[in-house]
């Protein structure tokens, strides 16, 4: 850990890695939590893959046709937002193949993004990176990036935080309260879609789901409200990102999936002994 | 001032995907009644307390909640839907709950505005829940989340209360004691129970309506006590089916 800490003083691309982790913490703090209490981590895995479609297509572009201003980040946004916008209509008016048509948006945005990537001559080492999360690759353009999206995810995340609640504890209650169930639903989705496009930057497409969740599961056990759990979640994520990123360091392992194997083992930790602390009580 | 009933459905019909779940139906319900909606599982109960809040639109005929239609109607109508449906280990508190009443009343973002809060005191006071304003909802009991839900729909401040299946999974003296208190509210209001309780119904209910694909009403009446305090242990109304319906079914 402490090679760790001299190498973020040392090197710039250690200390935008762990300003990612940082900025990432916050959105999935707030975001994960209402994606863990509205049960929509499934609709949110199905945003993630097809996230590879935008990318591919933006990297083809960029280098086969010489767009240079187009960035893998602008088709990962695109293309999140997209799906999520797809995903939830499709949700909201197909109730009983809704999960049908999530699997299948999920694998065409893969196997778009797949193909375009093969068909960009040259090494295609980015793939690997978009799959599984480079976070030592961030540059300072996308830490703006990533930054810019933050800000927007959490604030919209925040302000409508009451409609948030009340949908998420109880739509159809708030529906008779004269909310707007599908506005708030979509809202939601895309601002997870945001969230997801950020995290991809830290762990990749594949495991975004489990930093989504994760953190905002392990807040749910500590704390009595909503908020509470935004900030939990919010703290678990950055410990579980920089805590990853240390001891991922001097062994050079991958630096997501050491996060994602730190954060799923507090998560179990955690449930197994809530679950003991309940059989000990009754 | 005209009389006006509280609910008038006409000849309403509606159909989910083709089938037919309520037919003909025709209702009135009049200030301050408490009347009871009973049924099989599936006989459209909730179907018939969704249309009265205009959740779902009927194939033919007309609701009417206080002389509008049931979407206008909504902010004179407090709701507690089936709790079933709720996520018990949600992480949010009491206060909050009760709050979410107060939707859907002008702002809507930033800090909570002082008569909302007030109305959600008053709300919690009513149901007797005020002293666990700061407790999380997963740490209440049955028939304390129960009595949440109702402050949360008199947060609305409404004239016209429904309720979808408030005494399920309770036991008998916790749902004597919420019948106690919808008893209270009733002084005020009128209130449209759900309940897929047997014939049965406590002592206080002025009107049951059988809902079955068709929709029967009949008045309550005083069965033996001794017979019913053995069965129940407590008060109890019979409801006689044989005085409207020869074959003596509900139907």
């Amino acid at each position: 850990m402490n090679e760790f800490f001299e190498a973020v003083v040392q090197h710039r691309f250690m200390l935008n890695a762990l300003l990612t982790g940082i900025l990432a913490s916050v959105a999935c703090g707030v975001v994960g939590t209402y994606v863990v209490t509205r049960r929509i981590t499934y609709l949110a895995g199905g945003i993630a893959h097809s996230v590879l479609g935008g990318m591919g297509v933006a990297y083809y572009l960029a280098q086969v046709h010489d767009f240079k201003s187009i960035h893998p980040m602008h088709g990962a946004v695109a293309a999140a937002l997209l799906a999520a916008v797809l995903i939830g209509l499709v949700s909201l008016r197909a109730k009983q193949r809704e999960d049908t048509v999530i699997g299948a948006l999920w694998a065409i945005g893969m196997a778009v993004g797949i193909i375009f990537i093969s068909a960009t001559p040259g090494y295609n080492e980015n793939l690997m990176s978009y799959l599984f999360g480079n976070i030592l690759l961030v540059s300072s353009g996308d830490l703006w990036l990533i930054a810019g999206l933050d800000v927007l995810v959490v604030a919209v995340g925040l302000l409508f935080y009451n409609q948030f609640l009340a949908v998420c504890f109880d739509e159809e209650f708030a529906r008779v309260r004269g909310i707007n169930i599908e506005f708030y639903y979509l809202l939601l989705l895309c601002l997870t879609a945001l969230t997801v496009v950020i995290l991809v930057t830290v762990v990749g497409i594949v495991m975004v789901i489990a930093l989504l969740t994760l953190p905002a599961a392990v807040a749910g056990h500590f704390s009595k409200t909503l908020w509470q759990t935004m900030l939990l979640a919010t703290f678990c994520s950055v410990l579980f990102t920089v805590f990853g990123l240390g001891i991922s360091y001097s062994p050079n392992l991958p630096s997501g999936a050491t996060i994602i194997v730190v954060a799923g083992a507090a998560y179990l930790g955690v449930a197994i002994s809530a679950r003991l602390a309940k059989v000990r009580r009754s | 001032m005209k009389y006006e009933a509280v609910i008038a459905i006409e000849g309403l019909t509606f159909r989910y995907n083709g089938v037919p779940v309520l037919e003909d139906v025709n209702l009135t319900i009049n200030q301050k009644e408490f009347v009871w909606v009973v049924g099989p599982n599936g006989g459209g109960k909730t179907t018939l307390l969704k249309l009265m809040l205009g959740l779902l639109k009927p194939v033919r005929g007309i609701v009417r909640v206080f002389g509008r239609s049931p979407g206008k109607a909504r902010p004179r109508v407090g709701y507690m839907p089936q709790y079933v449906r709720l996520d018990p280990q949600f992480p949010v508190d009491v206060m909050d709950i009760v709050l979410m009443g107060r939707l859907g009343n002008g702002v809507q973002w930033g800090p909570r505005r002082r008569q909302d809060k007030e109305a959600a005191v008053q709300a919690l006071r009513e149901v007797g829940l005020w002293e666990k304003h700061g407790r999380s909802f997963s740490t209440l009991s049955g028939g304390q989340q129960r009595r949440l839900l109702i402050a949360r729909a008199l947060a609305c401040e409404p004239d016209l209360l429904l309720l979808d299946e408030p005494t399920a999974n309770l036991d008998l003296a916790v749902e004597q004691e919420l019948f106690e208190l919808l008893r209270i509210l009733n002084q005020r209001l009128t209130i449209v129970m759900v309940s897929h309780d047997p014939a049965f119904v406590s002592q206080f209910v002025e009107r049951v309506v059988c809902v079955n694909r068709k929709v029967a009403v009949h008045p309550t009446s005083e069965m033996e006590e001794e017979i019913m305090n053995e069965l129940y242990g407590r008060r109890v109304r019979m409801v006689r089916h044989d005085q409207y319906n020869a074959n003596g079914r509900c139907v």
